[in-house]
């Protein structure tokens, strides 16, 4: 039997991302589609960063949620382009994240490679400004651009003294 | 299939493939040898998460070459399973990591061509390699602005971090030519309009490079001797020790899963 696509939008609304439990995949905006065909539910699915280990163990938790639901034939695509981004993690999801202690992306500001941009950052221009997501802080300092995971940076809060990740925009 | 691509020899693309996928797994390789080495924490993570980007790209080129090629063999095949002499990294990318200065250096000169590289695939005749190039690039930003920015720190900073920095581009600098040699494979996906002539990269690579080592107030090397054959599978002696390592449990216990 075929379930409303919007039903089995909100059962993947319930799965939590491995990686950060509060928000779910469909917060995370992975899941691109879903649909149909014929008797076969079929989820595609688009990787955060080609490395991510998470990414098998989405899939699975993806496949056993819908089985949960009774689904029996379930096909899960990979979809590369276009590729995800930060721009794509929900209002909702922004909220879940600073509630639990990672800023929000602050859209817009994914790296170029540009390194003129960057010289001008170590003179101390252009900085980016992170809210602490404890305190709210505006005094925050990148300490490393890689922090507990690939898609997040280290940064430290001047004002409450709390170290806290940055969700970095990609 | 596009139209570019089906004109062009498989075993010749598959090859061209295993250059990107390689340059991505032997970096990717080499940077991990750093997990829980380096001089702070925050560098052994920001080395190990490069090193994650790096082998998840690598599974996606070569996912790519093992489908082209038509044969088989999927990524974990050609990482795991191929002689030294198959492998068609650039021999930069093989030298031990030496000091962090070392390592640093060999990234930042990779990085800044890895960037001009994946630039001109996102506009690939092939949309397999134009996606994945879009992919990669977003995650190669950060790794080309996290080196340059801590070249310019090390290169600009103390006596000691100065020289050592130094002394990294000098030994390296022989390496980096190796990147824009232009061989028949080249020359033949570029003709299918799939990747570019790797010569047409090095303008912007120079100007990245002169820049960033500018304000790391280092002195760029004059042209000279090249070392290259690693795109062809002439390799240094490191490569064998790296694939020792690597390759080990697939040569052990052919076919181990976990």
């Amino acid at each position: 039997m075929q379930v409303a696509l919007d039903t089995v939008w909100d059962w993947l609304g319930e799965v939590p991302d491995p990686e950060i439990p509060v928000i779910s995949l469909t917060d995370l905006g992975i899941i691109r589609d879903v649909a149909w065909d014929r008797e076969t539910l079929v989820v595609t699915v688009t990787p955060t960063y080609s490395g991510c280990p998470a990414t098998t163990l989405i899939n699975l938790e993806i496949e056993s949620a819908l089985r949960g639901h009774g689904v029996e034939h379930i096909r899960l695509e990979r979809q590369l382009s276009p590729a995800w981004t930060t721009d794509w993690i929900s209002a909702e999801g922004r909220e879940k994240l600073k509630a639990y202690g990672i800023a929000p992306p602050v859209d817009g500001t994914a790296a170029d490679g540009k390194t003129v941009a960057l010289a001008a950052r170590l003179l101390g221009q252009g900085n980016l400004v992170i809210e602490c997501p404890r305190c709210g802080s505006h005094e925050t300092e990148k300490v490393s651009q890689f922090g507990s995971t690939p898609c997040k940076a280290a940064y430290r809060c001047k004002s409450c003294l709390e170290p806290f990740d940055y969700f970095k925009c990609i | 299939m596009t139209a570019a691509s089906t004109t062009l020899d498989p075993a010749v693309y598959a090859d061209w493939l295993m250059r990107l996928g390689d340059n991505t797994l032997i970096l990717g390789h080499r940077l991990s040898e750093w997990c829980g080495h380096s001089p702070v924490l925050e560098e052994d993570i920001a080395m190990a998460n490069t090193a994650l980007d790096l082998i998840g790209q690598t599974q996606l080129w070569l996912g790519l070459a093992g489908e082209v090629e038509g044969k088989g063999r999927t990524a974990d095949n050609l990482a795991y399973l191929r002689d030294a002499s198959r492998f068609r990294n650039v021999l930069l990318l093989e030298r031990p990591n030496g000091d962090f200065g070392q390592t640093l250096m060999r990234q930042f000169l990779f990085d800044a061509f890895h960037l001009e590289l994946l630039k001109s695939l996102q506009t690939s005749g092939d949309p397999r390699v134009a996606e994945i190039a879009g992919k990669a690039i977003k995650e190669v930003a950060y790794h080309l602005e996290r080196s340059a920015d801590l070249v310019i720190r090390l290169g600009d900073g103390t006596e000691e971090s100065h020289s050592r920095m130094q002394t990294a581009l000098d030994d390296l600098w022989p390496y980096v030519g190796e990147f824009f040699v232009s061989d028949d494979i080249d020359k033949a996906v570029a003709d299918a309009g799939i990747g570019p002539d790797p010569a047409d990269l090095k303008a912007a690579w120079r100007q990245t490079v002169d820049e960033v080592l500018r304000a790391a107030t280092l002195n760029v090397p004059g042209e000279g001797y090249v070392h290259k054959g690693g795109k062809r599978g002439i390799h240094t002696e490191h490569l064998g020790f790296i694939l020792a390592e690597m390759q080990f449990l697939q040569r052990a216990y052919p076919g181990a899963t976990w």
